[in-house]
């Protein structure tokens, strides 16, 4: 019967090119959305990924990366004295003004790492090396701040700029992860990066620090949090909050949220619509089975292979399409494009149950079909 | 066509079908519309019986309740020695996939298959697997001079080739009732005298019985007993002793 039903499904190639443009497109587009977003929301916290630490030690009431709240300067020591600490060090993060050698001015977000360790230094160095940024005015750039400042053309290693009126030197060119403000990452040492920054009473944006072996991220940032009163998180915990954050105050859910829900219940209605016209556009034969003997249980599963077989299809080729749509404009990173597999299950388990309600629509109008339908010419 | 009066099936073979004052009706209250008004009917193994009547008088609400697909109000039936309204959906169900053979007028083949799936579809719904349900179907395909359409869909045939598959289907499970409302309803005079040639030489078997429901007089020639149905009633039933019983 299973063979049957794959062949009533096939048979009727508009309405099942119907059911697969629907499901495929409602797939396709809530993928691709969410997709999106979640790439815009790793975007959002940038700012911390790109710093490689597991501890981050900030004001208490911090509620997101980009917004510093600095710290005393005593705070290092306090951290440092914390049971479990490995190693603490200051870390600087502002957004200050590049000025170019043709006058043009760029926005950049300045990282500055200490000098001793360069520790929460960007993992990829494209050119050059990160240890050069300990030579005078020397500053590493991230492939955005190159393209941003002039391309590889004008901006090399030994590219000379200015920074809120400073030398920087470019020492080396480095990979990172944009950011949700698109603003590109520029790496020195923290004291010069002070000298850089415009004149504060603090100037202390954070303090990142690794717990000794044996002791999580986790338990340090709680052991920090409860002895120095300062904030505390693990790395992962200060990119949640800053997401959190970023949904509560720019909209940006409401607005990703809708359209995928849009498109999710538009193409799911277009299919499961759909889906019951075909059923009901074959009671005939659905009768002329059920009068040969065929039982509502068969019936009903016929239904269901149809209905699941279809947005199986579907599935695949909506997901197919929108890993083809990231695949062709993300990459490199220049959109957000961040195809996860909670997301794909998520969609996954909310066209089972699309098809499920489909299929069960279908079903009831089997369940009451009366065989007899099939003698009335 | 010679007929004469008779009222019930030979005595001699066993009946398939017995029907004994069964009502039928439609509808809720005031707007009841009685169809069957306690029908009694005799069907013999081997035997060709043709119902007939005018629009209205219930003979395909009869086959239905025959079939099991509607229940009696009212009276007795027994259907190949089952009493047909004590049994439940399921085992009704059982009983039309394991006993039943069906000829609709408007044939009910399902576009998508072939004509062999379409004749083999009785068989698949008894759980033969598909391989075997179509060899056995081609064969009675073959039987019904269509063995040279096996793969056609039902589009690709004409309207008596598409009621050839059709008995084929009806035949394929060795049914020992056919129920066939209508069949040459939608057939011209000449391709609907083919079918029941087809369906008499072929189908007609000693432990068998088919009820045909029909307007068309002009297959008469082709029952063993012609029943005349006249506002829910079988106003008489005449042996067609023009056939040759032998």
């Amino acid at each position: 019967m299973n063979y049957i039903a794959l062949k009533m499904l096939y048979g009727d190639r508009t309405k099942y090119l119907m059911l697969l443009c629907g499901l495929s497109f409602s797939v396709m587009l809530t993928v691709q959305q969410g997709s999106i977003f979640w790439g815009l929301m790793r975007w959002s916290h940038a700012g911390i990924t790109n710093v490689n630490a597991p501890v981050w030690v900030t004001d208490p009431n911090i509620n997101q990366v980009e917004e510093v709240k600095p710290l005393a300067d005593t705070a290092v020591t306090r951290v440092r004295s914390v049971a479990g600490v490995d190693w603490a060090v200051p870390l600087y993060k502002g957004v200050l003004r590049a000025r170019l050698a043709d006058g043009n001015y760029q926005q950049i977000s300045l990282v500055g790492l200490d000098a001793a360790t360069l520790l929460g230094r960007p993992a990829i160095v494209r050119e050059g090396r990160i240890e050069n940024l300990r030579a005078p005015d020397a500053v590493a750039l991230d492939q955005w701040a190159v393209d941003r400042l002039g391309g590889p053309q004008k901006i090399q290693l030994g590219t000379v700029f200015e920074i809120n009126d400073h030398k920087a030197i470019v020492a080396a060119i480095v990979h990172t992860q944009k950011s949700f403000q698109n603003i590109p990452f520029v790496y020195t040492t923290y004291e010069r990066a002070l000298t850089y920054s415009p004149r504060e009473r603090r100037k202390l944006s954070y303090i990142v620090a690794k717990p000794v072996a044996g002791v999580t991220p986790e338990q340090l940032a709680r052991r920090i949090a409860a002895e120095t009163g300062l904030g505390a998180f693990t790395a992962e915990e200060f990119g949640w909050k800053t997401i959190v954050w970023m949904l509560k105050n720019t909209g940006i859910g409401v607005n990703f949220g809708t359209t995928i829900l849009l498109g999710f219940i538009v193409g799911m209605a277009i299919a499961g619509l759909t889906f019951y016209l075909f059923t009901v556009e074959n009671l005939k034969q659905f009768g002329a089975l059920k009068a040969m003997g065929t039982g509502t249980g068969m019936l009903a599963r016929m239904i269901l292979l149809q209905s699941f077989t279809v947005g199986l299809t579907g599935y695949g080729i909506g997901v197919g399409l929108a890993t083809l749509f990231g695949w062709m404009t993300a990459r490199g990173g220049t959109l957000p494009f961040v195809e996860t597999w909670p997301l794909l299950a998520l969609v996954f388990v909310a066209l089972l149950g699309i098809c499920a309600l489909a299929s069960m629509i279908s079903i009831r109008k089997l369940a009451k079909l009366e065989p007899a339908i099939v003698f009335r010419g | 066509m010679a007929t004469v009066e008779t009222t019930q099936a030979n005595g001699d073979t066993p009946a398939a079908v017995r029907v004994r004052g069964v009502y039928k009706g439609f509808g809720e209250g005031q707007t009841r519309i009685p169809v069957l008004k306690g029908v009694d009917l005799d069907v013999a193994l081997g035997e060709i019986l043709l119902l007939a009547g005018p629009s209205g008088s219930g003979k395909t609400t009869l086959l239905s309740v025959i079939a099991g697909i509607l229940d009696s109000d009212g009276g007795a039936l027994n259907v190949l020695g089952s009493s047909i309204p004590e049994l439940s959906p399921d085992a009704k169900t059982r009983f039309r996939k394991q006993n039943l053979g069906f000829i609709f007028q408007q044939y009910n083949l399902l576009p998508p298959l072939t004509a062999a799936e379409n004749a083999a579809v009785p068989l698949i719904i008894r759980g033969l697997p598909r391989s075997q349900a179509i060899a056995r179907a081609t064969e009675v395909l073959h039987q019904v001079g269509l063995g040279d359409r096996i793969d056609f869909l039902p589009a690709k045939l004409s309207g008596g080739q598409q009621q050839r598959v059709a008995i084929a289907r009806a035949l394929v499970g060795e049914p020992r009732l056919i129920l066939c409302d209508e069949p040459t309803a939608n057939l011209d005079g000449e391709s609907g005298r083919k079918a029941m040639e087809l369906l008499r030489r072929i189908g007609n078997r000693p432990d068998r019985a088919m009820i045909v429901v029909t307007h068309d007089s002009r297959i008469f020639e082709f029952a063993d007993r012609i029943a005349h149905m006249e506002d829910g009633r079988i106003e008489h039933v005449k042996q067609n002793h023009g056939r040759d019983h032998s």
